[in-house]
């Protein structure tokens, strides 16, 4: 620890995800004396991004594992339409641009490409997947900033950043239960968002979120997000706003990343605690779709919601990590789920008489809707009549926030009075610059990426 | 609901808990076969599990990669539980299994074998001293020796083809084709899977960091191995079939497989032992550590005694060399069938099968 105070830094990175890392690397690629100070123990460094799988890369014909090619405007229509325009153009036109360099660049950083995952197929032109996941990038990471010489601190929460005359001066770092304030000559914030902490969020959402599950790591709980913001750093970002998905309601509180996902939506009815459908489960096919639950779960008594399927349909999904609940009956069911047998069981078979006959085809939008039913079922609606019924719980399930630092293109960030002289922020943490509403899957280690890079790159310019 | 392992699962069981949820992950995918095999399935009897644990060699790539291992309350560690399901399952299908036991799981037992085999065989050269012969056969008339090698040989192939046959059985094979074998001795010609797909080799003696030198030095053994064993053939061919007798010169066929064969295998097993010691045990099956470190040292034994035993020609010490190298071949052959040798003809059936399932 005296090793940490001692030294004059160049460059301290907080936070040490993707983000973070891809900025150390390309600081001490120039020979910056660099320190990652990550609050996590090891086993559970790089937050949220050792649960990822994929990045979205923009490419001009096929590269690496992509296949096909996604050029600048396809990609930017497609992040327009998730986004509703809510997005900064030039900001986001320069980030997908940039992703078609940072392939390569990933590769020879230890980062190896697996093709699409099976049952992602639709992602092999648009999305590059990492061989092992997210934790196998960050672990490649870590080993190329360890071989350039970076230094990093586990178990180390920086709690305040010291600005002084528009300027960074230092950071307060609890290490070893005791605060120590480090010295450095350029920072790079990249300790992602806030959603780890439920008393933030539940003063953004209402209580609800105390009930909400978060997806990824315990340790993204906003306390530099929250130092800048009292500082008067400029924000982006609607604080209210968070993307969370329907997942399994029994995975963990945190931390329970892919697997908790549940893709049974479209072929099933869904209820909530009291037994009433509340929303077209079919109305577009699940990627697409799994999004709005969260918010339609959240919507609902005690933030819970069930679906229902029937033997026909066990097969139609992904598997899910825990098993569904069992029965003969739907009485039965409703029983094991802890809802009421008598008003499920009306659901079921009002629902069920509202079915009509034609081709269910599960891989594409068949028009198979129920008549006359409300809320309708306008795609995959089968009666559930064949036993075993099968039921899963939904809980909402968080993945990050959007409020976060405002940053202009080279990553920088700005105080009440402009821009910070020496201060870059990278990754979740100013994602909401780009990423006004809605998510487009892959683009969070895309802008990890591009931002991160940049950031290293101007701040070691700085210390140059 | 926790999907926490309570300590009553069973080793199928916990290995069926945690490749569930790798199912329901799928992000290991590009790293070997064991993946898309489970991304095939939707529920795994005993025998998938058997199976797939046969598929596995141990690369440690989905251990290092993976983001529920402990402390997350999932506990993966997908390495160590197949490894522990297949040294289980070679215990299982082995004849008596109790053998199988003794020698995986204890070095000693298996240094105690090789003690047994070398004793043997200066009993051997001591009591049955041949009146005339040439070469190692004036040391061990070639009837003796063939009274002592080909039971030593055979009986290990009988309890094997006991055992696979047994695996075949639990795992669900069908009628193997040409394909079948085709594909299969292509991918164990290549040790394709240990390449680690893009990953480029495995997470072995520097953690989460890939290299090749694992895979390097299996190739070794295995070449070394097969060469040696190509060399003994080869004599045997000459001997029977063209009546040319040992010993035999520089440029025979016994000489020119074996003894780029025994540098192989001699170099390949102090490579494999050197990194053994250097990778986590805690991601193989801790409890037959010390039996795999004795097979690898008895096959290193194997090519440095039938090395020195070449050097030594004309000299004195053929006698005692001759009786180290052939007690040390005999404990070999005869603990084959209970040693971590069987992993090979196991991880054959396995690939096998697999081919069977991928194109049914
Ligand atoms: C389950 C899941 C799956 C996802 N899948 C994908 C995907 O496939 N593709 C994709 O593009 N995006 C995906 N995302 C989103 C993606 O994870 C993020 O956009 C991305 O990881 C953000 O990277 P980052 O470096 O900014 O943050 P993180 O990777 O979260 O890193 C932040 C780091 O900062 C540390 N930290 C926090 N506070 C402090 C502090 N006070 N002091 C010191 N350190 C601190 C944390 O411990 C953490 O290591 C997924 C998210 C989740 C939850
Ligand atoms: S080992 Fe872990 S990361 Fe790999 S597929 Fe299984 S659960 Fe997923
Ligand atoms: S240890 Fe290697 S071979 Fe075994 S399952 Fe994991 S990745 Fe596959």
């Amino acid at each position: 620890m005296s090793d940490l105070t001692q030294t004059l830094w160049d460059l301290i990175v907080v936070g040490g995800g993707n983000a973070g890392l891809c900025a150390a690397i390309e600081a001490a690629e120039t020979g910056a004396r660099v320190l990652i100070l990550e609050s996590a123990p090891k086993a559970y460094r790089g937050g949220n991004s050792r649960h990822t799988r994929n990045f979205r890369c923009m490419h001009q014909g096929p590269l690496s594992v992509l296949t096909g090619s996604y050029e600048e405007e396809e990609y930017f229509d497609d992040l327009l339409r998730v986004t509703k325009g809510k997005t900064d153009e030039a900001l986001a036109r320069m980030t997908i641009r940039a992703s078609e360099a940072c392939l390569p660049w990933m590769e020879a950083h230890g980062v190896a490409f697996q093709k699409s995952l099976s049952g992602t197929l639709s992602l092999s032109r648009t999305n590059a997947f990492f061989l092992g996941g997210g934790k196998a990038l960050v672990n490649a990471y870590y080993n190329t900033a360890q071989d350039l010489g970076v230094t990093v601190a586990y178990d180390a929460e920086v709690t305040h950043i010291a600005i002084e005359d528009n300027a960074f001066t230092g950071l307060d770092v609890t290490l070893d239960g005791t605060t120590t304030r480090l010295k450095a000559r350029a920072l790079v914030l990249a300790s992602g968002g806030f959603q780890a902490d439920l008393d933030w969020l539940a003063d953004a959402w209402g209580p609800a979120a105390r009930n909400f599950l978060i997806r990824g790591t315990p340790y993204n709980r906003g306390v530099v997000l929250r130092d800048m913001l009292d500082q008067g750093a400029q924000s982006v970002g609607d604080p209210t706003q968070c993307h969370a998905v329907a997942i399994d309601g029994r995975a963990p509180q945190y931390d329970g990343g892919i697997v908790t996902r549940l893709d049974c939506v479209p072929f099933s009815v869904v209820v909530n605690k009291n037994g009433e459908r509340f929303y077209d489960e079919g109305e577009d096919v699940w990627p697409k779709r799994y999004a709005i639950w969260g918010r339609l779960v959240a919507a609902q008594p005690e933030q819970v919601a069930y679906c229902i399927i029937d033997a026909k349909s066990i097969h139609d999904f992904m598997p899910s990590v825990y098993p569904p609940e069992t029965a003969d009956t739907i009485d039965g069911l409703a029983q094991k789920l802890g809802i009421s047998g008598a008003k499920l069981r009306d659901t079921i078979e009002t629902f069920n008489a509202a079915c009509r006959e034609g081709e269910f085809m599960p891989t594409e939008l068949d028009g198979l809707a129920t008549e006359g039913l409300s809320p309708p079922k306008t795609n995959w609606a089968r009666p559930i009549t064949q036993a075993p019924f099968y039921g899963y719980s939904l809980r909402p399930g968080v993945t990050f926030t959007y409020l976060g630092l405002r940053v202009d293109e080279t990553a920088r960030v700005s105080g009440p009075a402009g821009p910070l002289d020496n201060v870059w922020s990278a990754g979740e943490m100013m994602a909401g610059s780009i990423l006004g509403e809605g998510y487009l899957a892959g683009f969070g280690m895309t802008i990890g990426t591009v931002f991160g890079r940049i950031a290293g790159q101007e701040a070691a310019a700085h210390v140059a | 609901m926790s999907l926490d392992h309570p300590p009553t699962l069973s080793l199928t069981e916990e290995a069926r808990r945690q490749v569930e949820i790798c199912n329901a992950c799928r992000y290991c995918e590009g790293y070997c076969s064991v993946f898309p095999a489970i991304t095939r399935e939707r529920a795994f009897a005993d025998g998938d599990i058997t199976q797939l644990a046969n598929l596995c060699h141990n690369c440690r790539g989905c251990y290092y990669a993976c983001q529920y291992t402990e402390p997350h309350e999932f506990a993966l560690n997908l390495p160590a539980v197949l490894a522990e399901v297949r040294v289980d399952g070679w215990e299982r299908f082995a004849w008596p299994g109790a053998l199988a036991r003794v020698f995986q799981t204890s070095g000693v037992s298996l240094a105690a074998a090789l003690v047994v085999g070398i004793a043997a065989l200066f009993w051997a050269i001591s009591a049955l001293t041949p009146t005339d012969g040439e070469g190692f056969y004036a040391y061990l008339s070639h009837a003796a020796m063939v009274a002592i090698f080909a039971p030593a040989f055979l009986f290990p192939l009988a309890v094997i083809a006991v055992g696979l046959r047994r695996y075949w059985s639990e795992v669900g094979g069908t009628r193997i084709t040409g394909g079948d074998l085709k594909a299969a001795l292509g991918d164990a010609a290549r040790l394709k899977n240990l390449s680690g797909g893009a990953a480029k080799g495995c997470n072995y003696e520097e953690g989460d960091r890939y290299t090749q030198a694992r895979r390097h030095a299996h190739h070794a053994v295995m070449y070394g191995f097969l060469l040696c064993f190509a060399s003994t053939s080869s004599g045997t061919l000459l001997h029977y079939g063209f009546g040319m007798e040992a010993p035999y010169g520089l440029f025979s066929l016994p000489k020119l497989f074996g003894i780029p064969g025994g540098i192989l295998l001699t170099l390949g097993a102090v490579s494999l032992a050197w990194l053994k010691t250097k990778a986590d045990r805690a991601l193989g099956a801790p409890s037959v550590w010390g039996g795999e470190m004795a097979f690898v040292g008895l096959l290193g034994a194997t090519g440095a005694t039938g090395l020195m035993l070449y050097a030594a020609t004309g000299t004195a010490l053929v006698a005692p060399l001759l009786a180290l190298h052939l007690g040390t071949v005999l404990a070999f052959f005869l603990t084959t069938p209970y040693s971590k040798m069987v992993h090979g003809f196991y991880r054959l059936a396995a690939l096998i099968r697999d081919a069977q399932i991928r194109t049914r």
